[in-house]
C-alpha cells in the first residue's frame, strides 16, 4: 500500500472541465499503461455479485449455498452460480479465487469481465467514472470501452482468449487496436516487445496459433491481456493443463509483470500454490458463495471452514 | 429535388410536369403506379431514408420490394430512385462509369416509362438524381445533386464476422478491433493494404460503412461532400446514408497511410484527361490501353478540348 501524500489531494470538482480523468490514449509513442485511476482507493470494489441461471425465486439465495450442499434451487430449479460476492483489490496486488468445480469462481470472472450479465450486485472500478458508478449500470457500449481500455483476461482455454484464424501478433495486435493504437510500428513493437517477455520467439509472430504448444499458447494470452496496459487483469485457471515446469516458467512471468507493471489481479485457481505463490489475500468459494476470505497465508495456515481444512489437507496430503 | 407531391392519389399524367422538361418519348406505362412502386412502399423507403440521414452510415433494414429487374442487379439504388424521383428530376445512371451499360439503359428506360415528367440524362451536371453502380462521377457534384449507390454487400464487417446478429452488436458497441486487425494481417503480410474497390470507411466517426464497391480512388470524394449520398442493397434489404459535409475517413494506420490508385503519370489515351480513373482496354499489339472509366466525363471533356487531332489520336489510340 502506498504511502498517504502529505499534502491534500487536489479536488476536481470545481473544475468543469475536467470532471474525471479522460482514458488516456494509446499509441503516443511512450508505454502507456492505460486508467489506473487517480485515487488511492480500490482498483476494484466488488459488493454483492450474484448471477442466476433460470427462472430465479425469492427462495433461491436461501435454499442454496454450502449450508445446503448444492447450487440448484429446490424450489424453482435455477442454479445459484454465484451470489453475494464482495471482495476488494487494490492496485498492484492480486486476489486469488479458489474452490472446486462448480463454484461459481469463472462466472465471477466472467461478469465482471461481461462475458455475462449478473443477476445482482455492483462493482465499481476505479478507471470508471472515478469508481462511483458501478460498470454493471454502464450501457454496452461502455463495457465494451471498460474492457478494452481497462480490462484484461486471461481464460482457462486458449482458445477462448485467441482469434486461431489470425496471426500470434494479430491478435496482440487486436487488443491494441482496440484501444486505439493506430501505427503499425508501434503495434509490432509493443506485440514484439510483449511476446519477448513470455518468451514466445518474436521469429514466429506471424505464424498461426494453432502452430504453437499449449504452453505457448497460453503465454500469447498473457501477452494479449496485458498488452493495453490494463488496470485489472483476470486470469481464470491459466496454468491447468500446462506441465509442470511450463507452469513455473507462466508463474514466474506473471509475477515478474506484475512487479513491473503494477497491474491488479484476479487469479482463480484450484491450484492452492498458485494462489500461495502469487496472491496476498485469497476468496474461498463453495457452491456459489464465499466461505472463507483473508490473507493467503492466514487461510492456509489456519483454515476455519471445514471445506477450506479438506482442502488445504488434501494438498498437503 | 423534387419528390412526388400528387402523393396518395398515385396520379401518372404528366399533369404535375413543372415547365419544360417532359418525360422520354414513352408513353407511361397503364396500370402501373408513378414511378413503378406504390405509394406506401415509396413511403417506406424515404422512412428508412430518413432515419439513415439522422445515423450516418448506420444500415436501416427495410422491406425490399419486388422489381422488373433482378436482386443483385441494382434493386436497392432503384427503389431509392423510384421513391425520389417526381416531376421535373432529371435522372442519369451510371454502371462502372458509363451510361451505356446494358442495365444502366435498362434502369433509365423503365424510370422513363413510369415517371411521366421525369427526364434521364448522360450529362452529370444536368443530373438531379444520380445512380451509380461502383463509380463517383469525375465531375465534382453540387449541393442539389443526389447521389444513389447500389451496393451489393452493406456490411462492411462481413468478411470478419458472419452472423448478423454479431456485426449489429459490434456496429452498436462501435467494437470495431477486427476489422482494424484484418488490416493490420494485410499490412503484415502484404507489405500495405490490399482492398482496391468498397475500402471500408469511419462516418462521422461513429460507424463503420462500406462504400458500396467504389474504388479507392473515389472514396475521398465523400469528404465532407456537399451532396447527400444514399446506399441501397436491395437483395441485402438495407439502406444507409451518408448526409452532406459529414467526415468520411477511410481506416488506416498512421504509418501506412490510405492512397488512391496510381496510373504511374498516364492520361486517358482518348480524351487525354491527367486526373481521372482510368480502365485498361486491350489493344491489338497485345498490350493495354486506359481510358477514363467515366465515359460521359471523357466524352464532355473531347468536347471541351474541341481539338480534332487530339480526339481523333485518341479514336485512333483507343480502337488500335
Amino acid at each position: 500500500m502506498t504511502a498517504m501524500p502529505l499534502t491534500p489531494r487536489p479536488t476536481y470538482h470545481g473544475a468543469p472541465s475536467s470532471p474525471r480523468p479522460p482514458l488516456p490514449h494509446a499509441g503516443e509513442g511512450e508505454r502507456t499503461l492505460a486508467a489506473r485511476g487517480s485515487h488511492l482507493g480500490p482498483a476494484l470494489r466488488v459488493d454483492g455479485l450474484t448471477r442466476l441461471f433460470g427462472p430465479g425465486c425469492p427462495e433461491c439465495l436461501a435454499l442454496t449455498g454450502p449450508d445446503h450442499e448444492t447450487n440448484t434451487c429446490v424450489s424453482c430449479g435455477s442454479l445459484v452460480a454465484c451470489a453475494n460476492v464482495s471482495f476488494e483489490l487494490r492496485p498492484g496486488h492480486t486476489l486469488g479465487i479458489v474452490g472446486e468445480s462448480g463454484s461459481g469462481k469463472t462466472t465471477v470472472l466472467r461478469c465482471l469481465y461481461g462475458d455475462l450479465t449478473p443477476t445482482g450486485g455492483t462493482a465499481l472500478l476505479a478507471a470508471f467514472h472515478d469508481g462511483e458508478r458501478s460498470i454493471f449500470e454502464a450501457s454496452s457500449a461502455e463495457r465494451r470501452r471498460i474492457r478494452n481500455f481497462t480490462l484484461g483476461m486471461v481464460y482457462q482455454h486458449a482458445w477462448e482468449g485467441l482469434n486461431l484464424r489470425i496471426s500470434v501478433g494479430g491478435n496482440v495486435a487486436e487488443r491494441l487496436l482496440a484501444a486505439e493504437w493506430r501505427r503499425i510500428g508501434q503495434i509490432r513493437e509493443r506485440a514484439a516487445g510483449l511476446l519477448g517477455r513470455m518468451e514466445v520467439p518474436v521469429s514466429r509472430m506471424d505464424d498461426f496459433p494453432a502452430h504453437f504448444s499449449g504452453g505457448m499458447q497460453q503465454r500469447v494470452q498473457i501477452a494479449k491481456a496485458l498488452a493495453n496496459g490494463p488496470a485489472v487483469v483476470l486470469l481464470d485457471e491459466m496454468t491447468s493443463g500446462l506441465d509442470v515446469s511450463v507452469q513455473a516458467g507462466v508463474l514466474d512471468l506473471i509475477q515478474e509483470i506484475q512487479r513491473d507493471e503494477g497491474v491488479a489481479m484476479v487469479v482463480v485457481s484450484h491450484d492452492l500454490g498458485v494462489v500461495r505463490l502469487l496472491c496476498e489475500r485469497t476468496l474461498v468459494m463453495k457452491n456459489g458463495r464465499v466461505v472463507e476470505a483473508g490473507l493467503t497465508d492466514q487461510i492456509l495456515e489456519d483454515p476455519h471452514h471445514p471445506y477450506t481444512q479438506l482442502l488445504v489437507s488434501s494438498v498437503n496430503a | 429535388m423534387h419528390t412526388t407531391t400528387n402523393g396518395t392519389n398515385g396520379v401518372h399524367g404528366s399533369n404535375g410536369a413543372s415547365g419544360a422538361v417532359q418525360a422520354a418519348p414513352a408513353a407511361s406505362l397503364e396500370g402501373y403506379n408513378y414511378a413503378f412502386l406504390d405509394e406506401l412502399s415509396k413511403k417506406a423507403v424515404r422512412r428508412a431514408l430518413l432515419k439513415g440521414v439522422a445515423i450516418p452510415g448506420y444500415q436501416v433494414p427495410f422491406g425490399s420490394r419486388e422489381l422488373p429487374i433482378a436482386r443483385g442487379w441494382g434493386t436497392g439504388g432503384l427503389q431509392i430512385t423510384l421513391s425520389l424521383v417526381g416531376p421535373g428530376d432529371v435522372v442519369k445512371v451510371i454502371d462502372q462509369g458509363a451510361d451505356e451499360g446494358v442495365n444502366a439503359v435498362n434502369i433509365r428506360r423503365l424510370v422513363e416509362r413510369t415517371s411521366p415528367g421525369v427526364q434521364t440524362t448522360l450529362d452529370t451536371s444536368e443530373a438531379t438524381l444520380i445512380q451509380t453502380r461502383h463509380r463517383i462521377p469525375e465531375q465534382p457534384l453540387r449541393e442539389d445533386q443526389i447521389m444513389i449507390f447500389q451496393v451489393p454487400q452493406p456490411e462492411p464487417l462481413r468478411n470478419v464476422e458472419w452472423r448478423e446478429a454479431e456485426t449489429r452488436r459490434m456496429h452498436a458497441e462501435a467494437d470495431y478491433s477486427r476489422i482494424w486487425v484484418a488490416l493490420y494481417e494485410d499490412v503484415v503480410q502484404n507489405g500495405r493494404v490490399t482492398k482496391y474497390a468498397g475500402y471500408p470507411v469511419m462516418v462521422n466517426d461513429r460507424h463503420v460503412m462500406a462504400p458500396s464497391p467504389i474504388p479507392k480512388w473515389d472514396v475521398p470524394k465523400l469528404h465532407m461532400a456537399p451532396y447527400l449520398s444514399l446506399f441501397g442493397a436491395g437483395r441485402e434489404k438495407r439502406i444507409y446514408a451518408v448526409p452532406p459535409l459529414t467526415s468520411v475517413v477511410p481506416l488506416s494506420f498512421d504509418d501506412y497511410p490510405f492512397a488512391v490508385e496510381s496510373f504511374d503519370g498516364r492520361v486517358c489515351a482518348r480524351c487525354g484527361s491527367p486526373q481521372t480513373y482510368l480502365v485498361s482496354l486491350p489493344d491489338e499489339q497485345g498490350g493495354s490501353v486506359y481510358v477514363c472509366s467515366d465515359s460521359n466525363w471523357c466524352d464532355t471533356a473531347l468536347e471541351r478540348v474541341g481539338s480534332s487531332d487530339l480526339r481523333a489520336a485518341g479514336d485512333k489510340e483507343a480502337q488500335s
